[in-house]
Order: C-alpha cells, then sequence, then structure tokens
C-alpha cells in the first residue's frame, strides 16, 4: 500500500525527491567513484585479463571429488611434461569438482601431452577434459573487433537520440554510458575479477541497458518540457525533476525486473558450473544494470538540465519563472484560481492567455493537446 | 527440449560438445584480405576437412578475416593441425616417379608411437587413374599441335633393387638435399620404400629441398626437385574449354617474375626426357598434378591440357589460384568442450532463465497485480515465439544455440517486460489523471507506443553493431539479443495490447477491482484530477482541492 501510495505521490509531484536540484552532489559523487575506479584500474596494473586476451591453453577436467593433493598433483604432473610453455602452470579448483589449468600457449600436440598427463593424474577420460588453447593476437583481435563496434554504436547512437530528440539528450545520455563503463570496468579491476569475452559481451550489454533506461525517462522529460518556454509557471528543472519523479517507479520496478534474471544466472552459474561464461556475464551484466539505472537518474537527466541551462530560451524561462515567483509572493493574501485554470484550458484546448498575464499550464491531457492539433510551439 | 526431431534447436558446441577451431587470416604483406582469397581459403579448407573423414563439420566464415571449423568431435588435434597450416603450392621438377601407393614386395613395419593420422587419405594403388597431362604455351586460346596429352599410360620406372633402403616412414614428405637431374640409385630405392599411407597430412615442405612424396590420391610416389616456381608466382588459374575444342583445359597465368621462372624451368625440362620432362604441381605437400613440358614456354601463360573432367580442371584451377592466394593462417581459438561439460551448461542456462522467469513473474503478481497475469501470458507467448524461430532459423540459416545465445534470451526477459512495464505504468498515469480504465488504456498505448519503439531501437541497434562487429560468442549474443527485442515488439503490439483492451472491457479489470492492479482508488483517482497541473503551477489551494 505504500509502495503504491508512492508511486502516486511521486507521480503527482506530492512527494518528490530534490534530484536535480541536487546535481552537483552526484556529480561529486559520481567524480570520486570515476577516480576510484580509474585508479585501481592504473594501481593494478589493467584488469585480470582471461586466456582468450592473454592467449594461452586452459584445461579444465571435472572430477568426482577434489582434494587437498589434486592441485599439487596436477601441477607435478603437467610440469613433468617437459614443454616449456607448460613449464608453469596455473592449477586451481574450480568448485567442488572442476580443475582448471593455465598454461601458456601449446601446440596441438603439446596439449594432447599435457591432457594426457592431466588425464592421467586425475584418472578420468582425455575426452573429458575440455580443453582451449588461444593464439597471442586473437585477443588483440577481439579487442579491436570489439572497439570498431562500440565506436560506430555510440555514433549512430548519437546521430539516433539527437534525430528523434536532441544532441543535448544525446550527449548527456553518451556521458551516463561512459561513466557506466568505467564504474564497471573499475569494480573489475577493484575486486579482480576475470575479464573474458563474456565479460566484454556483459560490458557491452551495459551500454545497450544504459542507453534504454536513460531513453525511457528523457522521453517523459520531453513530453513534460514541449512548449515549455510558452509559460512562466515552472523552470526546465522542475519539468525535468517531475518527469524523473514520475519515471521513478518505473526506473525501480524495471531495474527490479532485469536484475532478477540476470541474479539467477549469477546464482545458477556460479553455483552449479563453479565459472565459465555464465558467470562472467552474469556478473558483468549484474553491476552494469545496478549502476546503469542509478546513472540514468543521477547523471544523465541532470546532466541534460545543466545543458539545456545554457540555452538563453531556457535560461531566460527560469528568470521569468523566479520573478512571477517573488510577485506571487507578495500577493500570497489573494485566492488562487489554480481549479479553474485547468477547466479553461480544457475548454479552450489550447494555450492559455489570461488577464495579460501566462497561465498556461505546464501539463495539458493528451486529447487537449490533440484535439488542439499542436499548439503554437514557443 | 524433451521434443525431438526438428522440434529442438540446433546447439552450439559449448552445449553439446566438440572441438571449435578460428583461423584468422593474414596477407603476407599486410593488405587487407579479399572476400574473394577468403572463399577461395573456405573451399580449401572444407576440402581438407572433408578429406580427412569428419562427419558434420562445419566452416564458417566470422567478420572478414576469421575462418570457424567446428566438429562434433573431441580431441582431434589432428584436425586442428590439418586445418591450421599455411598451404603452400610449389612447382617442382619431377626427378623419378613410381606408380603405387606403397611398396608392392615388403610389408612395411608400422612404427609404434607414430599414429596415423585419420586425416590420411587412404592409399589406393590405382596408378593408372591418374591422367597424365601436359603443359603448353597458351597462344591465345589455341592449343599447340602435338602437346595434348600423352594418354593415360603410367609412367614405368623401374626401382633399382640394389643400394641399403632407408625405410623414412612416419616423417615423410621426407626432404632430401636439393638436387637436379633424374633420381640416383640410392633415391631410387628409398622412394621404392616410401609409403604413401605414413605420408603426415599436410606437412609444410621446404622449398628449396627435394621431397618425397606421394599424389593426392596415393597413387604414385615422387621424387621431386626443388621449387622452381612457388604459388604465389602464379596470378590466376581458370578452368575452360577453348574454343573449336572438347576437352577442358586449365589456363594458367604467371607474374613478371613467374613468368621469367616459368620460362626458365620449362626450358631446362624440354630437353629432358619422360619422366624428368614433367613438373609437379605440389599443395601442401602433395603432388596434385604432373603435366609434362615439351618445349620453353615464354611470355607467363600456359596451358595444362589433359583428358580432364570438368571437376578436375575446375579442381586444379582452384589449386592453383589458392596457391596465388596470398594468405597465412594463424590458428587463434582452439576449443574442446566434452560432452558432459556441455549437457552440464545446457542445464544450467535452463534451470537460470526458469528461475529468472518463475521470479520476474512473481514481481510482476505482486506489483501489478491481475495485471501481473498479462505478463505472464505475454512472456509465454514471447518464449514460445523465441523458440519457434530459434528452431526455424536453425534449421533455415544454420543458426545455433550457444551459451552466449541462452544468456542474451534471459537477459531479454527483463527487457521484454519492461516493456510492460512502461505500457501499464502510462495506464495507471491516465487512471491517475482521472480517466476511465478503458480510455486510460488506449490514451496509455499511445504514448507507451512511442517509448516501446525508441528504447526497443537501441537495443536493436546494439545487437545490430554487436553482430557486425564482433567475432566469436558475443555474435550468439548479439543474435539472441536482437531476435528477442523484435519478438518483443511483435508480442507487445499484437498481443498484450489487444489483451490489455479485451480485458478492460471486462468487469474486474474494467471497474478497477482492487485485484486487477488498476484501482483507481488506490491509484490516486479521480478526486486528485489535476493534482499534477497545480503542482506544476505553484502551491496548490489546499482548501480548493478537498
Amino acid at each position: 500500500m505504500s509502495q503504491r501510495n508512492l508511486g502516486n505521490r511521486l507521480y503527482t509531484g506530492e512527494a518528490s525527491l530534490p534530484i536535480v536540484t541536487h546535481s552537483k552532489r552526484w556529480y561529486a559523487i559520481s567524480a570520486v567513484l570515476m577516480l576510484v575506479a580509474i585508479g585501481a584500474v592504473l594501481l593494478r596494473g589493467g584488469l585480470q585479463l582471461g586466456v582468450e586476451f592473454t592467449g594461452g591453453a586452459e584445461l579444465t577436467a571435472q572430477v568426482a571429488q577434489t582434494s587437498d593433493s589434486t592441485v599439487p598433483g596436477v601441477r607435478e604432473a603437467v610440469i613433468d611434461t617437459g614443454i616449456e610453455e607448460a613449464s608453469e602452470p596455473r592449477v586451481v579448483v574450480v568448485g567442488d569438482d572442476n580443475v582448471r589449468i593455465h598454461t601458456g600457449s601449446l601446440t596441438p600436440e603439446e596439449t594432447t601431452t599435457v591432457r594426457d598427463a592431466v588425464a592421467a593424474e586425475l584418472d578420468v577420460s582425455r575426452d573429458e577434459i575440455t580443453a582451449q588453447v588461444i593464439g597471442p593476437s586473437w585477443g588483440a583481435q577481439i579487442t579491436r573487433q570489439a572497439l570498431v563496434g562500440l565506436t560506430l554504436f555510440v555514433l549512430a547512437i548519437a546521430v539516433f537520440l539527437s534525430v528523434i530528440y536532441e544532441w543535448k539528450m544525446a550527449l548527456a545520455a553518451l556521458v551516463a554510458l561512459l561513466h557506466d563503463v568505467v564504474f564497471t570496468v573499475g569494480i573489475y579491476a577493484l575486486v579482480g575479477f576475470d575479464v573474458t569475452p563474456a565479460t566484454v559481451i556483459g560490458f557491452l550489454t551495459i551500454l545497450g541497458y544504459s542507453l534504454y533506461d536513460t531513453v525511457v525517462i528523457f522521453d517523459k522529460v520531453r513530453e513534460n518540457t514541449k512548449g515549455i518556454t510558452a509559460q512562466n509557471q515552472v523552470t526546465y528543472a522542475e519539468a525535468a525533476n517531475l518527469g524523473l519523479n514520475q519515471t521513478l517507479m518505473r526506473s525501480m520496478n524495471t531495474a527490479i525486473i532485469g536484475l532478477l534474471p540476470i541474479g539467477s544466472i549469477l546464482f545458477v552459474g556460479a553455483g552449479l558450473l563453479g565459472a565459465g561464461t555464465l558467470k562472467d556475464l552474469a556478473l558483468a551484466l549484474f553491476v552494469g544494470v545496478a549502476v546503469g539505472t542509478y546513472s540514468s537518474i543521477f547523471i544523465a537527466t541532470p546532466l541534460l538540465v545543466d545543458l539545456k541551462n545554457r540555452e538563453p530560451t531556457i535560461a531566460g524561462l527560469a528568470r521569468r519563472v523566479e520573478a512571477r515567483r517573488a510577485a506571487a509572493k507578495v500577493q500570497r493574501s489573494e485566492p488562487a484560481q489554480a481549479p479553474s485554470v485547468v477547466a479553461a484550458a480544457a475548454a479552450r484546448g489550447g494555450s492559455v492567455v489570461e488577464r495579460g498575464e501566462r497561465r498556461q499550464p505546464q501539463r495539458q491531457t493528451r486529447s487537449q493537446r490533440r484535439g488542439s492539433g499542436g499548439r503554437p510551439a514557443r | 527440449m524433451a521434443l525431438l526431431g526438428e522440434w529442438t534447436p540446433r546447439l552450439g558446441l559449448d552445449l553439446r560438445g566438440g572441438t571449435s577451431i578460428t583461423l584468422s587470416a593474414r596477407t603476407a604483406d599486410g593488405t587487407d584480405v579479399t572476400d574473394d582469397s577468403m572463399r577461395q581459403a573456405v573451399d580449401i579448407i572444407r576440402a581438407r576437412v572433408d578429406g580427412s573423414g569428419v562427419a558434420e563439420s562445419e566452416i564458417t566464415t566470422q567478420g572478414r578475416t576469421n575462418i570457424v571449423v567446428q566438429v562434433p568431435d573431441v580431441g582431434e588435434e589432428e584436425l586442428v593441425q590439418l586445418v591450421g597450416q599455411t598451404a603452400e603450392l610449389r612447382f617442382r621438377p619431377v626427378r623419378a616417379v613410381i606408380p603405387g601407393g606403397s611398396p608392392a614386395p615388403v610389408p612395411t613395419p608400422t612404427e609404434a608411437g607414430t599414429p596415423t593420422p585419420g586425416a590420411t587419405p587412404s592409399a589406393a594403388p590405382t596408378p593408372a587413374a591418374t591422367p597424365l597431362p601436359t603443359a603448353s604455351p597458351a597462344a591465345g586460346r589455341a592449343l599447340t599441335e602435338g602437346l595434348l596429352s600423352q594418354g593415360t599410360e603410367s609412367p614405368t620406372v623401374t626401382p633399382s633393387p640394389t643400394a641399403t633402403p632407408t625405410p623414412t616412414p612416419g616423417t615423410a614428405p621426407t626432404q632430401p638435399p636439393a638436387a637436379d637431374g633424374p633420381a640416383t640409385a640410392e633415391e631410387q630405392a628409398q622412394l621404392a620404400e616410401l609409403d604413401c599411407a605414413d605420408l603426415q597430412a599436410g606437412s609444410v615442405d621446404d622449398p628449396d629441398a627435394s621431397l618425397f612424396t606421394c599424389d593426392q590420391a596415393g597413387a604414385n610416389r615422387f621424387l621431386l626437385g626443388a621449387a622452381d616456381v612457388v604459388g604465389t608466382d602464379v596470378d590466376s588459374a581458370t578452368a575452360g574449354i577453348p574454343q573449336g575444342d572438347v576437352a577442358w583445359v586449365v589456363d594458367l597465368d604467371f607474374t613478371d617474375e613467374g613468368a621469367a621462372k616459368f620460362l626458365a624451368s620449362t626450358q631446362a625440362l624440354s630437353t629432358q626426357t619422360f619422366p624428368n620432362n614433367a613438373f609437379a604441381i605440389v599443395l601442401d605437400g602433395r603432388v596434385v598434378s604432373y603435366p609434362t613440358v615439351e618445349e620453353p614456354i615464354p611470355g607467363g601463360r600456359a596451358t595444362i591440357s589433359g583428358q580432364f573432367s570438368q571437376a578436375d580442371a575446375q579442381a586444379l584451377a582452384t589449386v592453383l589460384n589458392y596457391g596465388a592466394l596470398p594468405l597465412t593462417f594463424e590458428t587463434s581459438d582452439v576449443s574442446t568442450v566434452t560432452p558432459t561439460l556441455g549437457s552440464n551448461q545446457l542445464k544450467a542456462g535452463l534451470l537460470a532463465g526458469a528461475i529468472g522467469l518463475g521470479l520476474v513473474l512473481l514481481y510482476s503478481l505482486f506489483y501489478y497485480r491481475g495485471l501481473g497475469l498479462v505478463v505472464m501470458a505475454s512472456l509465454v507467448v514471447a518464449g514460445l515465439m523465441t523458440y519457434a524461430a530459434i528452431v526455424l532459423l536453425g534449421a533455415a540459416i544454420g543458426f545455433t544455440l550457444t551459451i552466449a545465445g541462452i544468456a542474451g534470451i534471459i537477459v531479454s526477459i527483463g527487457i521484454t517486460a519492461d516493456s510492460f512495464v512502461v505500457f501499464f505504468e502510462r495506464i495507471r498515469d491516465e487512471i491517475r489523471e482521472g480517466r476511465s480504465v478503458r480510455m486510460s488504456v488506449e490514451t496509455g498505448w499511445v504514448r507507451a507506443r512511442r517509448t516501446v519503439l525508441t528504447s526497443d531501437a537501441v537495443s536493436l541497434m546494439a545487437a545490430f553493431f554487436l553482430y557486425v562487429f564482433s567475432v566469436a560468442n558475443v555474435r550468439g549474443f548479439a543474435f539472441a539479443l536482437g531476435l528477442t527485442t523484435l519478438v518483443d515488439l511483435i508480442v507487445v503490439f499484437l498481443f498484450t495490447k489487444p489483451l490489455v483492451t479485451v480485458l478492460a472491457r471486462s468487469r474486474f479489470f474494467g471497474a478497477g477491482h482492487p485485484w486487477s492492479g488498476l484501482d483507481p482508488q488506490r491509484l490516486g483517482a479521480p478526486s486528485r484530477a489535476g493534482r499534477v497541473r497545480e503542482r506544476l503551477m505553484g502551491p496548490p489551494p489546499k482548501e480548493a482541492t478537498s
């Protein structure tokens, strides 16, 4: 019940979180987080790259039960093959029943040798050992391809949003996007998760999700601020903040609904499989969706307002609203006429000019706007 | 998933187990790899894989420079070697030929410890089957008189039975030091001992040394001299029937450098007698053809004629073109996934999907009450459509479902459900404005539609760019994301919206039953109509609203 009421109150503006008003605070928080993220990457000397990026071989064997002697035993067996690239294997136990071995890059024959050695040591069939051997330049190729795709995607999105909205919205959305990626990468550097191609997929999905989330909010902001300069009752910042609050319940619901399946992948991927594509992907997504929701609300929209406030007409509007409010304070004792204004506006179905003072309502119902066939904008 | 036959999707290797090899092509001089040369390379690699007897192989290109070979079996190290090597085409003078693929009188002892690759074409000793073509200068399209094939008689070179045999099984093609002219007695003996079955498929030969090898069918054994002309000297080769003729020939154009080399080579060869007047076209260390030369061929153009079938001629032209292909391949990624791990991943993916779906449904029911049922029905429809699309695309264009694809689908549960969230929130906004439920559904839809279209367009763009520009796993994910976004659009427009419209006519939803999720009273309507406008226009007069 209280949740519903909160939704209603957010919508009507009765309960309003002053998010845009405190934009400096959010910028400061995000700036600190960005610095921590970048610092983490620099201090850690980059990300912990998976075998796909560094080149090398990764073998995974599934065994019935691991024991304390499993790791040293396998290590010994791999070193005993005498293969130079396999002289310093990294052996880890993943989950309860998986043994994973990393070595340098191996030729097919060497892979077979190592596989046989591991199979003999663990007493499993050779065919039960999964192997992946990556050439040294494959990672560079994946990365280059991903960067090319990313650049073109960002450009296309910038054009797309500029066309259907305006370039300031595109810029604000892309800054929020950058924020999300830097932050997620920072978390990876900080915690030291392995970065695999699956993680990259996750990062790329975050891009899509972050933009998607921002677009929904901007859609409402645009609706609220359409023809806003034709009145002097609300500033752009207030209208944008209202849009933000009106979509807040949607943002929360979307984040929750988005995180539920991702969380279940994470749970199942990490719990049942120990590691692998599913876990890597879900981890990046989980962090990214959470950060993406935050940035859409606290970065993208305030930034949009700041950008818009540089426009002379929007700045002028803010001054007019201020002046009018100052005047209204003086006339406080007079009975306000708000309800009748609504009725009057509905009857006329267009912009309202009343008693020489502009009293056009900021929000009209759709039927009014449709009925007017588009009021004279601005 | 228990369904059988064409009702199940095609699963990727990471879900059913198998070996996947990714090769990255690179030109020697760093120029761009052309689509044409990639196609030829795929043809050659397909021929190699098929020739090795591996069933159900799949060879595809990814991006502009990658070739992916996928086979369902695990543990195909030989295959990795087979497809990953650089193919080399060379023209070598023939020094000796012995028909038959193995030393007939003496059984060759099989060397222990050197596994004979299953990839080696089995020796079929049918020496007479190989036509013996000739090479001739191409004067326009006409063939020089008297240069047509000498017929199919196999060359007869008597091996000398003397000298101590030095068997060389297992490590072929054997490469003695370079020498010219007819084989020495010792080399003849060595050649006689050669067993084609022992030749390893696709080992790389040294162009500057002589070479003991066999033809591709394993029907003849050869001793070849150092390579006079190499593949990159060939400019192009085409198979065709010259005007006024009936037999297929292969026309060969050399580069300027190649023309000079070829002239020098043919000058030397034409003075010899058979078999030493023949040059062997060697691909991957195996003799593809060995035309004889009757006169020096200047001008950089030659025609190879013989009793070619159309397929023979075209195959030879392909080989010669491939030699001109300035590509080397690097083995970028070799993954083997055991069937056990594959099925575990599949189970985990399905389980995660089921849990995720269940949680989303529970939350929808909790928050949207009656409308949660609409979410449930819509997600079921979306799920069925996605499943059908994957099965159909698997049959039609060979789309395979990988673990990344499953992840993409699970993630899209959230994005699909979000379309409903946007729609329902809009309806509720309208109800808060004081409209009837039926009106709210229609007006809310008009506004939600635009938001859904815009945000889905962003998702589709992301999927498109990811798919086009990425390699490996990412593509499967991007495809799944794009597919489910389309499904989302279809379901929202053609199922969810009509369903809600119909439901709004019912008493339960239309009258805003408390459990319908559309109860005007709980949503703060209608008494608060106009509240938004008031709020925007400044402090509402408190006494006026009540």
